[in-house]
């Protein structure tokens, strides 16, 4: 087992109690980076930041560098930070929000620096209210530092930074749904063509949307410097990437760990991480990525947290959240909450999403308390080709958004790897993990 | 003339909010939970002048806040007790606590008690889940809770005990942003609008002089 | 106050340049597409009709159903794209039928039926339910679904009009987008999220729109029904014609759908140039009078002051006696032809040519004192419909356009607010224009022409004008060019309290200052303009010719014309009054309810020696008449209409009149026979005939032309004025599947009736000389061109006591069609007097509190209600509504003499 004794670039500070105080913040180096990006030219830092591939970490791992360099340029710009963090077992972003807002708010205006755009808007999920407390302390005591508003830092440059609340939607972590939530609407994801954000974003203008945990990095990378990141990790996934680690491990919880050198077994079974599966029992399946990502089995385990490996065999590291199943789990039970969640998040626009997750949801719960038919199995995977034609992966989209692409994911995977689990439902007429109480 | 349903000091703040941003509709999420936190649960009456000011009709209104499961568009006790029951807590009994929430509190999920005092809710994901199961009451986590642990919750609730760490439900944020824009968008524009022209100058310059280097 | 924000997720098509087209292939067929197109609309034109249901190509495109997803060739290979929103692109292959496509058009079918119930049985939509018919054109044969399906309370009204079934909704977003979008009346909207989503109102705000119908017409499934259509017929049983609206001069084309000899339905058909398949719900619903009970069925002579039935021959007889001995004794300027605005063109002409040849009386007047002078209504050069709309100033002198011409309503909305027009709104009161005007000009009762001169001019700003809406008018009709060429002037009739004459005097320092700008007239009366363009008006003859132009061409077709220039519905009610006339026939009019001043219409009638009424109900001043004939109304009849744009339309007959009802030109007809004439004409056709051969406006629009295949949205009159367009509903089969985006076509049937299917000569060079080959050899006279002289009274100076009236109308009105239609009736306001929160503090009133309002004519008592928005010094009464079983509460104050009506308000 090898966990790597890479710098925590993100989690520094969370050592300290007050780690979220402006005055901890500056006592470990808070505002270095600012500073030292400031002295530097808008195109520079963006160059810097590029050549670190920073991929984003909001899932779907798209280069910062090269999301930044498509923003099309107008007077009117925003930076839109998704701070929505709710795919389920998702829960690094809650941490850096609540712990560490400063580093939070200097990467955004770094960011800001960088992209030239004219306001900064901090979406956070609406239930995070400590977070929201945090983060909009810690931009008053910036603004008082100096750190946002006019003239910041005397560099000439003024950005103003606005913090948003939601109010209780997954599908508003959706770069789009979240637009149109900041701007006062429901959260229905727009139609891509031709609302791409970086042309058509927030009140029509060029928009970027940058994940929590991607901008967090930033002051490290500008006070560091590109090399010391990219000396992390191996090909594209460079640097360290935080991972929610939940379910059945002994320590649940959030590590930062260096990626490509470190493997799922290490995050799972090391006792300085996860701890291994609790009571001895066996490792039966385990979801990387988030409940999106097609689950893997143990035989997978070895395989690196990179997020180039993680997409050859099969699957996603998505969001950072690492799910464990012992062999104690209903395969049946866990694909239907995952269903569930999707049928309850669902914004409601497209037909397929709407009303196929339902149904889905109402055909697995039938299975798990015994009213299944063995014709069931065959109408799952068919409802599901409605939503991702040709159930493979990355997923094949009839939606407007991916989360009705998504929902078959833990379906097919429990299907593809429980077949006989489903099967056992159907002619028992009982799950045989035993009745156990669902909502 | 009527007297406005939200109070003369949330109308101020609904005021200040309002001016934050580039489009006051924007406005409508953050304007939503201020009228809860004076109501409790987004009361009509408080959706109409919502609308009002932000310059949009009541039933859209209501069409926004009713997407959102933080929004209340019907009354709910002092206190929502929300239990995630999505899959990392429900691996570690999340669903075997809401049962005995249930119970305990002798109401069904996603009803009241009949002081009106708790509201039970499940949950999805709350993103707590390193200390799952978890719960929220009004928006503040409390983790690993054990049926125990939910009993003592409730107990210390009802005996105000946690006073500090739960406000009424509604509240949401009670460190407030000190001051409006401190910078407007529109000063940012055009200060934008002119470094672009200053630098396309200096790209233009630079370029006129490396020509002029060119041919002489 | 609007929030300006644009962005929202609907499609918007990417902007490229005009004309430029792109190759494509859809189904391997090598297509050509205008560039930027929505994939759908190309593949329609070309005749592959892909399956939609949010999809409206007169809404933004949303892409919620998903029903129209097809492949779509791309770097990735080819994958499922939504037709409805990505656009068509050079080299595109497209395939819609293959079996993936096919996989998908069943997978989306059967998830809609996983929560839409199976109770097409009770269903107004079964039969016509787009659901219905995709499901069994492309969806699968049966449904896996065994679970329970969602369930909602059903149906619950959201308005007076409208009832939801929540249940049946596929959360298409057509409605919301409609109310939102084109009536600019979010008044509904998706409630809750996922399956829960659902259409709904805010408590305790019903969806009072005047729009409203569209909704249901637009529902792709039974969601949202109509309450007076609800359960009245089967589709199947329904049979239909092509027709036009004539409630109001906007001209509508409808889909008028009847069972049994009773209207059932209108549809808003797809009209490009005109409606673009909207309705307004008074059109829409009010049609429903046509079956009301209390219509006329036979003809009614007073005896012993007692209305009784007659025949025909004793009415007829009675008439002409009466007519002819009053003419022998006072002459014939004092016979009256008061109305027309309700009859076809061809009812109108008859009439015209009774009065004027046959009768010989020029005091004929279509106007009921709210519009204005004819002369300057046909003379003023003219822009049509579509012009205004893409003016690069539009200005608005009107009354409120939604209250008075709906439709035009929102082709103004779109233009200000989807096309960027400048609006500028000059109007007494604010109204619904106000909302997306770039700037809205106060004028005090009666200023207007002195407003327009010093806007002209660059005069100071007057005192009761915000200085920042001054500037803003001022800026956009400079930027509209120095001549004026760009700005079209929608010019109406803003109050009945001031002397029209006013307006038409703006109109004329509008043109003065700007003489490229050109004029919509906004009268609002069925068909007025048709009716004044036949000559149903003092001193003009058919063809928009003056009595003198025409006299020498008119004396040789008709035999004779009127010696002299006769009197307006004002004048006639005077010279009924004072004696100085003797006889009135009212045509569809009903000066009682109609005219602004009441207390002159009520002397006038009382006055004269004989009053005729032709009438298809018992109108308040036909009850007070010697002779009733009972005439055939709207859907009774055919013909044409003639809209505000000079449009000539058709009108196709749906019902078989009830009793016996005659058609307007055939009383004409009767008449002028038995006073010793003859009209010479059989039928419609030939009216129409001989219409194109004299009136010099109508010259070349033949029957052929009428009934050519691009001539269904109608002929604008002179052809010159436009040439022939073809129109998007050009396709000669019915070819609408979804049956709702308005319907594009239905047999057309009605009057003319076919005569060989010529396509009309191109509109040039269809001036002055006869393309219809009939033979006559007089020169046609030549139609009036502006200028014309317009004699504006002087203003009196307002004096401190009083305050100015402001007199508009309301959609729905006391009149006899809303009262005939219950839906409707129940919406009517009861009339309030308005005024500015300090005018009533000074009265120690509120809202709500009695007012009385005294003018020199008379007092009432009304309800106050404040109006911010209004002057001070200025309260505002709406005409035809009435209060406390008053009816016409303004006109009871309006002296029709007075330039501008001044009250005073009083504790009662
Ligand atoms: C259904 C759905 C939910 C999402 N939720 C989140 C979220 O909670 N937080 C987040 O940062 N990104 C979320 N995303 C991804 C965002 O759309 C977007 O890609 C991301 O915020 C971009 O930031 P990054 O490039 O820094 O990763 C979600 C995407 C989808 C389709
Ligand atoms: S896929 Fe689902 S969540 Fe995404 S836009 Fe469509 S309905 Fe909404
Ligand atoms: S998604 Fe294209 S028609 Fe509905």
């Amino acid at each position: 087992m090898t966990v790597t004794d890479a710098p925590k670039i993100v989690t520094s500070r969370l050592g300290y109690d007050d780690s979220h105080t402006l005055e901890r913040y500056l006592a470990t180096g808070g505002y270095e980076g600012l500073r030292k990006a400031l002295s530097m030219t808008p195109e520079d830092v963006a160059k810097e930041v590029d050549a670190v591939s920073l991929l984003g970490r909001g899932g779907a791992g798209f280069p910062a560098g090269r999301k930044w360099s498509m923003l099309r340029k107008a007077p009117t710009s925003y930076l839109v930070v998704n701070g929505d963090e709710s795919e389920p077992a998702t829960f690094k972003d809650h941490l850096l929000i609540e712990r560490d807002p400063h580093q939070l708010v200097e990467g955004v205006v770094i960011a800001c620096y960088a992209l030239q755009v004219t306001t900064a808007f901090i979406y956070i999920r609406g239930e995070f209210a400590l977070g929201l407390e945090r983060v909009t302390a810690a931009v008053n005591d910036a603004y008082g530092h100096g750190a946002i508003g006019r003239d910041i830092f005397g560099s000439g440059f003024s950005i103003d930074i606005v913090v948003h609340p939601g109010a209780g939607a997954y599908i508003c972590g959706e770069e789009t749904a979240l637009l149109e939530s900041l701007e006062g609407k429901r959260g229905f994801p727009r139609i891509k063509p031709p609302y791409f954000p970086a042309a058509i974003g927030l009140y029509g203008e060029p928009t970027v949307v940058n994940n929590v945990e991607t901008l967090s990095n930033l002051p490290w990378v500008l006070s560091n410097g590109s090399a010391a990141f990219t000396a992390l990790g191996e090909g594209r996934s460079t640097g360290t990437r935080l991972f929610a680690l939940a379910g059945h491990v002994k320590n649940p919880g959030v590590y930062e760990v260096e990626m490509v050198k470190t493997t799922f077994r290490d995050l799972i079974y090391a006792p300085v991480l996860g701890g291994g599966i609790p009571g001895g029992r066996e490792l039966k399946a385990f979801i990387p990525g988030g409940a999106s990502a097609p689950w893997f089995g143990p035989d997978q385990v070895e395989l690196p947290l990179g997020q180039d490996e993680v997409g050859a065999a099969g699957s996603m590291l998505g969001s950072g959240s690492v799910v464990v199943m012992d062999d104690s789990t209903c395969v049946v039970r866990a694909a239907w909450r995952i269903t569930r969640f999707f049928w309850r998040e669902s914004c409601g626009q497209c037909t397929p999403c709407r009303e196929g997750s339902g149904w889905l949801e109402k055909i697995l719960r039938r299975i798990e308390d015994g009213e299944g038919r063995e014709s069931d199995l065959e109408l799952l995977m068919d409802i599901s080709d409605n939503l991702a034609p040709g159930v493979s992966w990355p997923p094949q989209q009839t939606t407007i958004c991916v989360l009705g692409s998504s929902i078959p994911s833990s379906i097919a995977s429990a299907i593809r790897m429980f077949r006989d689990e489903f099967l056992l439902h159907i002619k028992d007429g009982s799950c045989p993990q035993g009745p156990a109480p669902h909502g | 003339m009527t007297q406005s349903h939200l109070a003369p000091e949330v109308m101020a703040r609904a005021r200040d909010i309002v001016a934050l941003y580039p489009h006051p509709r924007s406005a409508l999420i953050p304007l939503c939970h201020l009228a809860q936190e004076q109501d409790g649960w987004l009361r009509p009456e408080a959706m109409a002048e919502i609308a009002e000011l932000v310059g949009i009709t009541p039933a859209e209104v209501l069409g926004t806040a009713s997407f959102y499961d933080m929004l209340h568009t019907e009354e709910v006790g002092t206190y929502v007790v929300t239990l995630c029951t999505n899959i990392a807590c429900m691996l570690r009994g999340a669903y075997e606590l809401l049962h005995h929430a249930e119970e305990s509190l002798g109401i069904r999920t996603g009803s009241t008690t009949a002081d009106g005092v708790f509201t039970l809710e499940d949950a999805e994901c709350l993103a707590d889940c390193g200390r799952a199961p978890c719960l929220q009451v009004n928006h503040r986590f409390f983790g690993d809770v054990s049926p125990e642990g939910f009993d003592k919750i409730v107990d210390d609730l009802r005996a105000g005990r946690l006073a500090d760490e739960v406000p009424h439900h509604g509240t949401l944020v009670r460190t407030e942003r000190d001051g409006g824009l401190r910078v407007e968008a529109e000063t940012i524009t055009a200060e934008r609008r002119a470094t672009a022209a200053a630098m396309a100058e200096r790209a233009a310059t630079a370029a006129a002089a490396s020509e002029a280097k060119a041919n002489g | 106050m609007a929030d300006p924000v644009i962005t929202s997720h609907h499609a918007i098509a990417p902007h490229t340049e005009e004309g430029a087209t792109v190759e494509m292939t859809i189904d391997g067929r090598a297509v050509v597409a205008g560039a930027g197109e929505f994939l759908i609309a190309a593949a329609e034109r070309a005749g592959v009709f892909i399956p939609r249901f949010c999809y409206h190509p007169r809404l933004r495109s949303v892409g919620m159903c998903r029903m129209c997803l097809v492949e779509v060739s791309g770097p990735r290979g080819a994958t499922l794209q939504p037709a409805c929103y990505v656009a068509v692109a050079e080299g595109m292959e497209v395939v819609t039928t293959s079996d993936k496509v096919k996989k998908a058009q069943d997978g989306v079918l059967e998830m809609l039926l996983v929560n839409h119930p199976l109770d097409c049985p009770v269903c107004d939509k079964g039969g016509e339910c787009p659901l219905q018919d995709q499901v069994l054109a492309y969806g699968p044969g049966e449904s896996r679904f065994l679970e329970e399906k969602r369930h909602w309370a059903k149906p619950t009204p959201i308005s007076e009009l409208v009832l939801l079934d929540r249940e049946r909704c596929i959360q298409c977003g057509r409605c919301v987008r409609f109310a939102n979008e084109v009536a600019g009346e979010a008044q509904i909207d998706f409630l809750g999220r996922g399956d829960m989503v659902e259409v709904n109102v805010f408590e305790g705000q019903a969806f009072s729109s005047y729009f409203s119908g569209n909704t249901v017409q637009i529902c792709p499934v039974g969601a949202l029904t109509a309450s007076p259509y609800r359960f009245t017929a089967r589709p199947w049983d329904l049979d239909q014609v092509e027709s036009t609206c004539t409630l109001c001069a906007f001209g509508c084309r409808a889909a008028v759908q009847s069972s049994a000899n009773r209207i059932t339905r209108l549809l808003g058909m797809d009209s490009d140039p005109v409606n673009q398949s909207w309705l307004c719900d008074k059109g829409r619903f009010a049609s429903e009078a046509v079956n009301a009970e209390n219509r006329l069925t036979e003809p009614l002579i007073r005896r012993n002051d007692i209305l009784e039935p007659a025949s025909w021959g004793e009415a007829l007889e009675l008439v002409a006696r009466r007519l002819g001995e009053l003419r022998t004794a006072k002459g014939a300027s004092a016979i009256a032809v008061m109305g027309g605005a309700r009859l076809s063109n061809e009812d109108a002409y008859a009439w015209a040519k009774l009065a004027k040849a046959v009768i010989g009386t020029d005091s004929v007047d279509a106007q009921m004192g709210d519009g204005l002078p004819a002369e300057v209504v046909v003379a003023l050069p003219r822009a049509t419909i579509d012009e205004a709309c893409k003016a690069r100033c539009l200005v608005v002198l009107a009354g409120d356009l939604r209250e008075e011409l709906p439709v035009l309503f929102l082709r103004v909305r779109s233009a200000a607010v989807d096309d960027a027009v400048p609006v500028v709104e000059l109007a007494p009161q604010s109204g619904s224009v106000t909302g997306f005007a770039t700037a809205s000009v106060a004028y005090g009762p009666g200023e207007a022409a002195e407003l327009v001169r010093a806007l002209a001019t660059g005069g100071a700003v007057p005192a009761t004008v915000e200085p920042a809406q001054w500037s803003a008018a001022a800026e956009a009709l400079h930027r509209a060019g120095t001549d004026g060429e760009g700005i079209v002037v929608i010019l109406g009739r803003p109050s009945v309290a001031e002397d029209g004459a006013l307006v038409a005097d703006a109109a004329a320092a509008m043109a003065a200052a700007w003489p490229a700008a050109r004029f919509l007239l906004a009268l609002r009366r069925g068909n007025v303009m048709g009716a004044i363009d036949m000559g149903l008006a003092p001193g003009l003859l058919p063809g928009r010719v003056s009595l003198d132009d025409g006299r020498s061409f008119f004396e040789e077709q008709w035999g004779s014309v009127p010696a002299g220039r006769g009197r307006d519905a004002a004048g006639i009610l005077e010279g009924l009054a004072d004696g100085t006339m003797a006889a009135v026939v009212m045509v569809g009019a009903d000066p009682l309810s109609d005219f602004p001043d009441g207390t002159l219409a009520g002397d006038g009638i009382a006055g004269a020696d004989f009053v005729v009424a032709v009438d298809g109900f018992l109108s308040r001043s036909a009850a007070r008449a010697d002779v009733v004939l009972p005439a055939s109304i709207v859907y009774e009849r055919s013909g044409t209409t003639t809209n505000i744009e000079g449009r000539v339309s058709r009108l196709s007959q749906k019902l078989v009149a009830p009793g016996q009802c005659w058609p307007d030109w055939m009383i004409a007809s009767e008449l002028a026979a038995r006073l010793g004439g003859d009209l010479g004409v059989e039928s419609m056709t030939e009216i129409w005939d001989e219409i194109e051969k004299v009136a010099t406006s109508h010259t070349g629009i033949t029957r052929a032309v009428l009934e050519s295949l691009s001539a269904r949205d109608g002929i604008i009159a002179p052809l010159a004025a436009s040439p022939v367009t073809l129109s998007r509903r050009l396709s000669p089969e019915p070819f609408d599947p979804m049956a709702t985006p308005g319907i594009e076509s239905v047999e057309a049937q009605g009057a003319p009736p076919r005569s060989g299917g010529a396509e009309p000569t191109s509109g040039e060079g269809a001036g002055h000389t006869a393309v219809s080959g009939h033979g006559h050899q007089a020169p046609r006279p030549r139609s009036l061109r502006w200028p014309q002289p317009v004699a504006a009274p002087p203003l009196p100076a307002p004096d401190s006591y009083s305050v100015r009236l402001v007199s508009g109308r309301r959609l729905y009105d006391d009149g006899v069609l809303v009262g005939a239609t219950d839906a409707l009736a129940a919406l009517v306001a009861p009339a309030t007097v308005r005024a500015h929160p300090h005018d009533l503090e000074k009265l120690g009133v509120g809202a709500g509190d009695p007012v009385r309002v005294r003018s020199a004519r008379g007092d009432i008592v009304l309800d106050a209600a404040i109006d911010e928005s209004l002057p001070r010094g200025v309260a505002s009464i709406d005409f035809n509504l009435s209060a406390d079983g008053a009816v016409g509460a303004a006109a009871l104050l309006i002296d029709s003499r007075e330039a501008v009506v001044d009250v005073r308000l009083e504790t009662p």
